[in-house]
């Protein structure tokens, strides 16, 4: 190597560094205050790592039977959610793409502008008027808002990519349009409905603006649980931190496992709701 | 998969309707299903947010109509107008500084070197995380004794600040996360551009002798000019609606010195539960987005405008 080549080697590695730094010190630094005693989350200056750690911490959030009852609205609320998308955005992302109605894709768009709050007023009448506050009815219902136009989103520009000469061949041979959206479409679809998935899963478990007005001490999601201890319960910031961790855990995981569905699908259509 | 083997009597019948067969309309029975959740989530809700506007619809008391007095009212209401402005300022800074940075991470992790898909992962983990559970911690880090940001500050010789708990640094320092929480995005959409990019260029510009500098300026900016475009228009899409982290950090203080219009909003509709005015304010945010979108929208066609009339 020249000494040209080692410099910019050594720049790049520098550059790599201060980009990245933010994320990997914010996160270190949640891990630290989650497993610190009082004593060390009140020290100045601060402490990086502790000697004791506190992993009663985790123990008392964990131990907390309102956690696990979040823990299961989250998941059933974010599941719900993903489901019902998957079910009626993946035909209808078939449908549009194979009909070519681009235009239908203004609706998708008018949801992306449109502010959560401002579905929030007039469905909380509707939900009130039927009776369904106090379950977790609503919230499934309202994360649709988020979900849907995620699924039919990517759906439509995976289904654009996928060969129709399969399709052509399945429906000469006397195939119904269902059979081979089913046995032939479906199949190759499979990635882009991995895309999807995660993509809904992530921006549904996350979504915090739909439980603040929607849900009781009973139904609510864990965002709103977390937010909610903040306000409170005035805990000390070791149980807080480390119920945050615990929040935000499964979808740190997901990213760095499916990071490459994650870029796929962020870059495709850049969706995020609410 | 049955029927993909009969294929004798299938054939006939494709024969006597070949076009009839592989019409669209055909396909709408795949859209229904879709489009009844779509009608009830969006459609619905956005038609019955106009109307409600028009009216006086408070919870727990008779609604009257009113016609457009709730978007008069608007305009004489000095919180709202304060929050239109927090907004702007909120916005143009949540587009600009990560479009800077994430064109930046963008060339960097454009190179080749090793690790750099695990660093890729980890670098997007700001925008993939619970913003509730990130905005938490971040309020650990802003508290002005405790907290270790003034620790840093510390470290290098700058005086402690208050942060979100002082009115002139509150929204900087909303917009330090949402640009630590954003910057990924753009540097992924950017990160796409670059890919697209051919080589030729870079090879004629080497052998020219040009800097980095150079080459960056007058080849990779004006190259990935359409993506940075569509990254500044998401992003602005994404910080007029910010959310979260404010509501979780500040809600809107201190006093009023971070509250943005869908802060005001929520306050509205859901704290004092003057649903009519609420709406009215909805409908309005609406607008100001579409219109934000249009103006930069207007703003890159005069651009590419001017390069045309530059070139000739």
């Amino acid at each position: 190597m020249t000494p040209r080549q080692i410099i910019g080697k050594i720049g790049l590695w520098f550059a790599v560094l201060v980009i990245v730094s933010p994320a990997i010190l914010f996160f270190l630094w949640m891990l630290s205050l989650s497993l610190k005693f009082e004593v060390d989350n009140a020290a100045y200056p601060p402490v990086f790592i502790p000697e004791h750690f506190a992993w009663k911490n985790y123990a008392d959030v964990l131990a907390s039977n309102r956690f696990v009852t979040y823990f299961f609205n989250s998941l059933i609320v974010t599941g719900g959610a993903t489901a019902l998308a998957l079910m009626v955005g993946v035909p209808a992302g078939y449908g549009i793409a194979r009909m070519a109605a681009h235009k239908s894709a203004i609706v998708i768009l008018i949801a992306r502008i449109t502010p959560g709050l401002s579905y929030l007023i007039p469905l909380f009448l509707l939900f009130q008027w039927l009776g369904l506050l106090g379950t977790l009815v609503p919230q499934i219902i309202i994360h649709l808002v988020v979900t849907v136009p995620i699924v039919i989103w990517i759906m439509i520009g995976y289904f654009e990519t996928t060969p129709m000469e399969l399709e052509e061949a399945a429906l000469i041979d006397g195939a119904g349009r269902w059979q081979v959206f089913r046995h032939v479409a479906l199949p190759i679809a499979k990635p882009g409905i991995a895309v999807a998935f995660i993509l809904a899963v992530i921006f549904s478990w996350n979504n915090f603006v739909f439980g603040i007005v929607l849900a009781g001490r009973e139904t609510r999601t864990l965002p709103v649980a977390v937010y909610n201890m903040i306000s409170f319960d005035q805990l000390s910031w070791g149980p807080l931190a480390a119920a945050a961790l615990i929040v935000t855990l499964p979808v740190l995981l997901l990213t760095v496992f499916a990071q490459r569905q994650i870029v796929a699908g962020l870059t495709a259509g850049a969706v995020k709701g609410g | 998969m049955s029927a993909l083997t009969q294929s004798t009597p299938a054939a006939a019948q494709s024969d006597a309707a070949p076009e009839k067969e592989l019409r669209p309309p055909s396909y709408w029975p795949f859209v229904v299903p879709a489009l009844i959740v779509v009608l009830a989530i969006i459609i619905f809700p956005w038609v019955f947010t106009i109307w409600m506007s028009l009216n006086e619809w408070k919870v727990g008391s008779p609604t009257t109509f009113v016609g457009f007095s709730n978007y008069l009212r608007l305009t004489g209401d000095p919180r709202f107008i304060e929050a239109v402005g927090h907004t702007l300022v909120y916005t143009v800074l949540s587009v600009v500084l990560p479009l800077v940075f994430g064109t930046f991470a963008a060339v960097v992790f454009h190179q080749k070197f090793a690790g750099r898909g695990f660093l890729r992962g980890i670098f997007i983990m700001p925008m993939m995380a619970t913003p509730v559970a990130i905005a938490l911690v971040w309020t650990m880090m802003f508290h002005p004794q405790l907290g270790v940001l003034n620790y840093l500050l510390s470290l290098v010789g700058i005086p402690a600040q208050l942060w979100v708990f002082h009115p002139a640094t509150v929204i900087p320092s909303l917009v330090l996360v949402e640009t630590w929480q954003w910057t990924p995005l753009v540097m992924l959409i950017v990160l796409g551009g670059l890919a697209a990019i051919p080589t030729e260029p870079y090879e004629s510009a080497q052998i020219d002798g040009a800097n980095l500098w150079q080459v960056f300026r007058f080849i990779t900016l004006p190259l990935i000019m359409p993506f940075l475009f569509i990254a500044g228009m998401i992003r602005m899409i994404d910080a007029v609606k910010s959310f979260d982290v404010i509501f979780a950090i500040t809600q809107g203080g201190p006093g009023s010195a971070s509250e943005t219009i869908n802060l005001y909003l929520y306050s509205v509709a859901f704290v004092y539960y003057d649903l009519g005015y609420g709406s009215a304010i909805a409908v309005v945010f609406f607008l100001l987005i579409v219109l934000l979108a249009a103006v930069m929208l207007y703003a890159r066609q005069r651009m590419l405008w001017t390069e045309i009339a530059s070139d000739a």
